[in-house]
């Protein structure tokens, strides 16, 4: 398991301090990127589609602290990273037909 | 019988049971949203030029909403810590914080959702449209047997004999709010008698794609906050009796229930920026 789960509840609590700083970091990491995003979507980047990768590629960032240090995935057992290998795998397959399906809209189909 | 492994990790797997039950259970979650934010993605893509809705919600509202939301995580993961710091009062103060933030998050959406079906699409006979937040509809208003009449607070949208970019930009002012046409329109008290109404609907999910894609997302994600918090409570009320007779086991179910939370931050974290900034 995780550094951050490996220890009984007996374990030093300045053990634990020093994770609880980074969770306090995460935290305003987390606000600032939040900030961004709406800041980012007022500017005009020329395009729709920049603006929408901008939006994005933050909150892939977002989502890496959240998943990484508040769930821990970025020091959790092999057996999380093989469930999550699964999940990415399909997810990715999902997104691909997506964007497969995208090319192939039937002829004269109807639009609202 | 003990159920095992409730706190000893399997030999191989290294893990406790709850923690790879939890982990598949969000693997099968991620696929559930995974299927959503795909339908979106098509409906987006497929839908006609000028008729995809930007600027429809409310952006500071949703950016407290994910303030709420974030607020949320950073309680959940600290009543997690204050636990394996063995401080039982810290857990406490920090998962009523939690319920707290949960409850406001439902409390924000459902005012969202309430503008939504207050704000009326009403085709009139004329052929033009008149877009707005109902003020209030006459007692006698019957839009079957045309009596009455109704108030609402918008502006009227002529799309009659209108083609290419002439259409386009009068469209703005209906589905695009943030553009220069859509801001420079002006609302006012507009009063309609039931005779003029061709059709009217709210904003609710039967409006177009878009509301129906809305609320599908923002619906289940709410039903996500309001199950985590109902078993936050359980685990901060009368489950927190396991504190004191097997208190690492407690622990256990605490950072089980935070990871589920987390994830529920995280799929916030994607439709924020997709349904209110894009």
């Amino acid at each position: 398991m995780s550094d951050a789960h490996g220890h009984s509840a007996d374990h030093p609590a300045d053990h634990f301090s020093h994770h609880v700083r980074r969770y306090l970091f995460v935290f305003y990491a987390l606000l600032f990127g939040t900030i961004i995003t709406v800041a980012a979507s007022y500017i005009p980047f020329g395009h729709r589609a920049l603006n929408i990768g901008v939006a994005l590629f933050i909150a892939c960032g977002k989502a890496f602290l959240v998943a990484g240090y508040f769930m821990h995935l970025i020091s959790e057992r092999k057996m999380i990273y093989g469930i999550m290998a699964f999940t990415a795998f399909f997810f990715i397959g999902l997104m691909g037909l997506t964007l497969w399906a995208m090319g192939d809209f039937p002829f004269n189909t109807v639009r609202h | 019988m003990d159920i095992p492994y409730t706190v000893q990790p399997r030999q191989d797997t290294g893990l406790y049971n709850a923690k790879v039950g939890i982990w598949l259970f969000l693997a099968s979650e991620v696929m559930l949203f995974g299927a959503l934010f795909s339908s979106y993605i098509l409906l987006r893509v497929g839908a006609q030029e000028g008729y995809w809705p930007h600027g429809w919600l409310n952006i500071p509202v949703g950016t407290a909403n994910t303030i709420v939301l974030i607020t949320s995580s950073i309680t959940t993961v600290m009543a997690w810590a204050s636990l394996k710091m063995n401080n039982f009062g810290k857990f406490k103060f920090y998962h009523a914080c939690t319920i707290l933030l949960a409850c406001c998050f439902v409390g924000i959406k459902s005012y969202e959702y309430h503008d939504k079906f207050t704000h009326y699409s009403i085709k009139l006979a004329d052929g033009n449209i008149a877009d707005g937040h109902l003020v209030e509809k006459s007692k006698d208003f019957n839009l079957e047997q045309k009596t009455g009449d109704i108030v609402i607070h918008g502006h009227k949208v002529d799309l009659n004999n209108k083609q290419g970019e002439e259409l386009q930009k009068e469209l703005k002012k209906i589905y695009d709010i943030r553009s220069p046409e859509g801001r420079e329109v002006k609302h006012e008290e507009l009063k309609i008698s039931a005779a003029q109404i061709a059709s009217m609907e709210t904003y609710g999910p039967w409006h177009n794609t878009y509301t129906a894609i809305y609320f599908t997302l923002t619906g289940l994600h709410a039903l996500h906050v309001i199950g985590g918090a109902l078993v936050i409570g359980f685990l901060w009320g009368p489950g927190s009796k396991m504190w004191k007779t097997d208190p690492e086991r407690f622990t256990n179910r605490i950072e089980v229930s935070g990871l589920f939370w987390h994830f529920v931050d995280l799929v916030w974290i994607f439709l924020f920026p997709v349904l209110y900034l894009l």
